[in-house]
């Protein structure tokens, strides 16, 4: 990528703006809609609140400003900047429950054209486990393995569509396991689980991959620290995402246990 | 005065006979639950193995390297899924633990004949297949490794064997 310095050392400010003015109309968004659903309803989880508040800093940081210029040329800062926004972000924004907000908050008519909405089969085939992790991990594959990598630091448009693709990918990824919002035709807990080892390990297989083998014109030594950054980074998160699924899973058979009294 | 030592020795012997009483009766599934609190066991020996790994050799001792240049294309697999199972596994078996718990059924000695085992052949399988047939990397590099090899590997053994004597200790039915 050094090669490339003289044209991609400014990320020109407008295309910064185009990521990151998502991010804050969502975050006002989110707030506003707190404030008045809190009016008619019980108050809204301020642990959601900080969630959708941390999630879209992580988001915006590594769109706009000192990190996102880096990220551009130092592939240390653009791992960083990837387990921020893929990974870090969209899993602080689906525990936010954006989607449980904004039904309680517009009115019901409208609440429930919404949720007749979410049931559309589009939503349910990219929220399907095999789905949202080939979008998600056969992504960076593709990115990190290609060519593509190096053609994305050279046009913009591609740096733009690459970059809104790496976060949506990372939230449906994220909902597909976690179940936060209300969720249509959920999928079972093992066919998850098998799902989810299977994704985070290709994830885990491309750090050492990368290490191995470095991107196009990404210096060595850059690729090396970069790859364990992916690698343990990815696993502080991953930790998270298997806990809250078992979590999940532990707190759902408490009913069963009622039932299938064994006699002693 | 004697009145008093009285009520006092009939409140703590009642005490005692309601606690070993409650602590036979929270143990009570564990005979049908036999299999569950292996498996348990089994997962989280697997997982603490792999963490002692990772924290003494990787990340402490610097004896075994991240990645080495040897390594084959299914080292690679082999190792990015041990890696993600085993955090599947330590937290898995800490629900499942907890969920055993839950149904009075847990059962120590035989949770930890499940640890050694899972333990052991996870040993078995990182020393024999990965360090040695998938070349994912060496238990230390600019030695002698065959020392290094025989001690990884006999701990290992002995590790399986502990464990099976334990579980066939804890086979019998209805303890």
């Amino acid at each position: 990528m050094h090669s490339h310095d003289a044209h991609t050392q400014n990320f020109p400010i407008i295309m910064q703006l185009l990521l990151a003015v998502p991010f804050l109309i969502t975050l006002i968004a989110y707030i506003v809609a707190v404030i008045l659903s809190n009016r008619h309803k019980k108050q809204w989880s301020y642990f959601r609140t900080i969630c959708w508040i941390f999630g879209n800093l992580c988001a915006m940081i590594t769109v706009i400003g000192p990190l996102a210029s880096l990220m551009h040329h130092h592939f240390v800062a653009h791992m960083i900047g990837h387990l921020l926004f893929g990974m870090l972000a969209p899993l602080l924004m689906a525990l936010a429950a954006p989607i449980t907000l904004l039904l309680r908050t517009v009115p019901v008519n409208m609440a429930r054209t919404l949720s007749h909405i979410l049931k559309n089969p589009y939503f349910r085939f990219v929220r399907n486990p095999i789905i949202a992790s080939i979008l998600n991990v056969g992504g960076l594959w593709l990115l990190y393995t290609t060519p593509l990598f190096d053609i994305m630091h050279n046009n913009l448009l591609l740096y733009v569509l690459i970059h809104i693709h790496i976060f949506l990918a990372g939230y449906v990824f994220t909902i597909a396991f976690i179940y936060i919002d209300p969720t249509p035709h959920p999928d079972s807990y093992i066919f998850r689980s098998l799902i989810l080892l299977i994704a985070l390990a290709a994830h885990s297989i491309l750090s050492k991959y990368i290490y191995a083998f470095p991107p196009q014109h990404v210096p060595v030594e850059q690729a090396e620290l970069g790859a364990m950054i992916m690698y343990y980074g990815g696993d502080a998160i991953e930790i998270i995402l298997v806990f809250l699924l078992f979590y999940q899973w532990f707190k759902s058979t408490r009913k069963s246990i009622r039932l299938n009294r064994i006699p002693v | 005065m004697g009145r008093l030592e009285e009520i006092l020795f009939e409140v703590i012997s009642l005490t005692v006979s309601k606690v070993v009483e409650e602590k036979n009766d929270y143990y009570k599934n564990r005979t049908h639950y036999k299999q569950r609190n292996m498996w348990t066991g089994i997962l989280f020996g697997l997982g603490v193995v792999a963490f002692i790994d990772e924290a003494l050799f990787h990340q402490l001792l610097h004896w075994h390297h991240f990645y080495d240049k040897s390594t084959t294309n299914m080292g690679l697999v082999s190792d990015g899924l041990f890696h993600v199972f085993s955090f599947f596994a330590t937290i898995g078996s800490a629900f499942l633990l907890a969920d055993l718990h839950r149904k009075h059924g847990f059962w120590l000695k035989r949770w930890l004949g499940g640890i050694f085992l899972g333990a052991g052949v996870f040993q078995l399988y990182d020393g024999i297949i990965q360090h040695k047939l998938m070349r994912l990397h060496q238990i230390r590099y600019n030695v002698n490794i065959l020392p290094y090899d025989v001690v990884w590997n006999v701990v290992a053994a002995i590790l399986i064997v502990i464990g099976i004597i334990l579980l066939v200790q804890t086979n019998q039915k209805g303890h």
